[in-house]
């Protein structure tokens, strides 16, 4: 898109109105205007239902979007070189339905076997995209259906019992520290956030995987190894959806195979409306974790207006394409 | 650059030149036809009482697909994706199933029609968005779809409705006795729909787009108008592959239609259209959508699992692609 838009370069100043400087800054600091954003769905929801004026409810409120936060971390990463992974959602429901299948060998078996599951996934992702050269799209969606049709053929030929989500992820999903500070962002969250943050800044990987969005010809033309870079970032990518699949199936207290099938496109768009391009090279984790918490916000919102299933799904469609349009407006991010 | 020049004028003095251009620029889509053609081979020796009827079955089962992919093809050539083909298709699904049935086969005609037209129009609305809201397609797809689902489930929460026998009939019956008539439907929408646009100015600028933008803007191709186009081309389709999939179940189900949008993605991909758009045509996406189906009437045959089914479907997107890397890589060096 950004071809067709000689008129979005950024030299050119559209004009010395206060609008404009507002838009230039913006642009400059993306951040804001989620942070503005999430405020006003807050204020607004508080308006409509005061029971959520409290500390209480931002706590579970971040707690959920911990779960969506942690998986659009690797979808973050994958976007910004210009990949696409649609097998996060797979992934979550298969790591979190063998880890409960498996807990009868003990809870750090079970959640080692549901993160090997990310990982081999995200590996075999990996050497599709990056050593094949298939595209992401297709391989990711690809490997996502086997999974979930494996998953399935899992699911009826296993004789452990019924599958048991281990106490430590229960644990894990819902329990508080110091009554507000859930538990998932304390441990998995907030050091997730800052590692990728950082990463991404200051890390070669980090500065790799931005190099490799922004102009693959270069990348290669400079030397970097982009099929390790590759296969790096989908493991990563397989890595935290299956660690958000077991923290999720840990929050519900349950398992099923279709547990974390709405996530799919949510990490998608929470990663989008945190600016972050799917043309790859730019973006960041620091706008995925305002969009995982705005569309948490959103949820909740749909939930408190007692909206049927169908109303829901319709605001929830234009919500997303709206912040998608105002934001893609103003911080001129197109 | 589609299977669809397979007709260069017939005149038998194609220099060997000109021939061998057309294999190598074809080969993609003329070995996906092979593979078909492979395919019920194998269907026939695992079973050898394959009849009419089984073709016909397989026929009804590949049509919505084959639709829903001929519109993923549209977009995806155009550079585009659409997130939404599997909701708008339950859409169309539910509201063609609640006005059709105490409809006569006159009636459901004329709704057809109808229902065809709007979805092209949703799909120019589509369009139209994508162009001036400078989001990307993927997430303005990815949208639109829960607005469809929640429209589909707002029409018919539960699945009913349904649809005159008659007129499902026009797709699911054969025609002289032989030829199922989905096949032939969809012939004729190629011939009508497809050939005209392929040949026509707007035609050349979907490929001019897809495959460099900047170099079509820059040639004075109306971006915006084409992409519109194109949306609505896609949107026509869905509307078919809606009540194609109507007259196949004879039920509405908003939640009926689902798999459509991964599914069709498949399709264009194995049917040799780049998903950086430019490359392909439509009758490549049409044939994969039978090699998709038949495969799995195979396995079925075989008394495999469905599940499994599933799994091996996946496994062989996957390989093809892989191997379609393999054969780029080769090339490279």
């Amino acid at each position: 898109m950004s071809a067709t838009a000689p008129a979005s370069s950024p030299t050119v100043e559209a004009g010395p109105g206060r609008i404009a400087e507002f838009q230039r800054r913006l642009s400059d600091q993306p951040l804001y205007a989620l942070a503005a954003i999430l405020v006003i769905l807050f204020v607004i929801l508080s308006i409509i239902s005061p029971g959520y004026r409290s500390l209480h409810s931002v706590s579970s409120t971040v707690q959920v979007a911990a779960i969506l936060g942690i998986m659009a971390g690797g979808q973050t990463l994958v976007l910004l070189t210009a990949g696409v992974d649609l097998s996060v959602a797979s992934v979550a429901s298969a790591a979190a339905y063998l880890m409960a299948q498996n807990n009868v060998h003990g809870a750090f078996a079970a959640i080692l076997i549901g993160l090997a599951v990310g990982l081999v996934a995200g590996l075999v992702n990996g050497i599709g995209v990056g050593v094949f050269g298939v595209q992401p799209l297709i391989m990711t969606l690809g490997i996502g259906a086997i999974l979930g049709g494996m998953l399935i053929v899992y699911s009826q030929a296993e004789t452990n019992g019924a599958p048991v989500v281990p106490q430590v992820m229960y644990e894990l999903g819902t329990r508080t520290v110091f009554r507000y500070i859930p538990l998932d962002v304390l441990l998995v969250w907030l050091p997730l956030s800052v590692i990728l943050i950082l990463g991404l800044k200051y890390s070669g990987l980090g500065r790799a995987i931005i190099a490799i969005g922004d102009n693959p010809v270069a990348c290669r033309l400079a030397g970097v190894r982009s099929w390790q870079v590759l296969i790096v970032t989908y493991v990563i990518s397989g890595g935290l959806s299956a660690v958000a699949g077991m923290i999720l199936g840990g929050n519900n207290n349950a398992v099923d195979l279709q547990l974390a099938s709405s996530y799919l496109l949510l990490t998608v768009a929470a990663a989008v409306i945190g600016g972050t391009s799917v043309f790859g090279g730019s973006g960041g984790y620091a706008g995925t974790i305002f969009g995982a918490l705005i569309l948490t916000v959103l949820d909740a919102f749909l939930t408190v207006i007692n909206a049927t299933e169908a109303v829901r799904q319709m605001l929830y469609g234009l919500l997303i394409l709206l912040l998608a349009w105002a934001y893609a407006r103003l911080a001129g991010n197109t | 650059m589609s299977s669809i020049s397979a007709t260069p004028s017939a005149t038998p003095f194609i220099s060997i030149a000109v021939r061998r251009r057309f294999v190598r620029r074809n080969a993609w889509g003329l070995s996906i036809y092979a593979i078909l053609i492979v395919l019920f081979v194998i269907e026939k020796l695992v079973h050898p009482g394959l009849n009419a009827f089984d073709i016909q079955t397989l026929v009804i089962e590949t049509l919505p697909l084959a639709l829903a992919a001929m519109a993923q093809a549209s977009v995806v050539l155009v550079g585009g994706i659409d997130l939404s083909i599997g909701t708008m298709m339950a859409l169309v699904n539910v509201v063609a199933a609640r006005w059709m049935v105490n409809a006569d086969a006159k009636q459901a005609t004329f709704d057809s029609i109808v229902i065809i037209l709007g979805t092209a129009a949703l799909g120019a609305l589509t369009g139209f968005v994508i162009t001036i809201s400078r989001v990307p397609d993927i997430i303005v797809t990815l949208a639109t779809s829960f607005v469809w689902y929640g429209l589909a489930l707002y029409v018919l929460p539960t699945p009913g409705g349904g649809i005159p026998f008659d007129f499902a009939n026009l797709v699911n019956g054969e025609l002289w006795g032989w030829l199922p008539e989905g096949v032939f439907v969809l012939a004729c929408i190629v011939l009508v729909v497809w050939l005209p646009w392929y040949r026509s100015r707007l035609g050349l600028s979907v490929y001019a787009l897809g495959s460099d933008r900047m170099a079509a803007f820059l040639s004075g191709v109306n971006v915006a108008r084409t992409r519109i186009a194109a949306y609505a081309l896609g949107g026509l389709f869905v509307g078919m592959a809606g009540i194609a999939l109507l007259a196949e179940t004879s039920q509405g189900d908003p939640n009926s239609a689902s798999s459509f949008t991964l599914n069709s993605v498949a399709c264009v991909v194995l049917g040799g259209v780049s998903l950086a758009g430019g490359r392909g045509g439509l009758l490549g996406p049409i044939a994969a959508a039978f090699v998709l189906n038949i495969i799995r009437a195979i396995l079925g045959f075989l008394r495999v699992d469905p599940n499994y089914a599933t799994v091996i479907q996946g496994a062989i997107v996957v390989l093809v692609v892989l191997f379609a890397g393999v054969l780029a890589l080769r090339r490279r060096k």
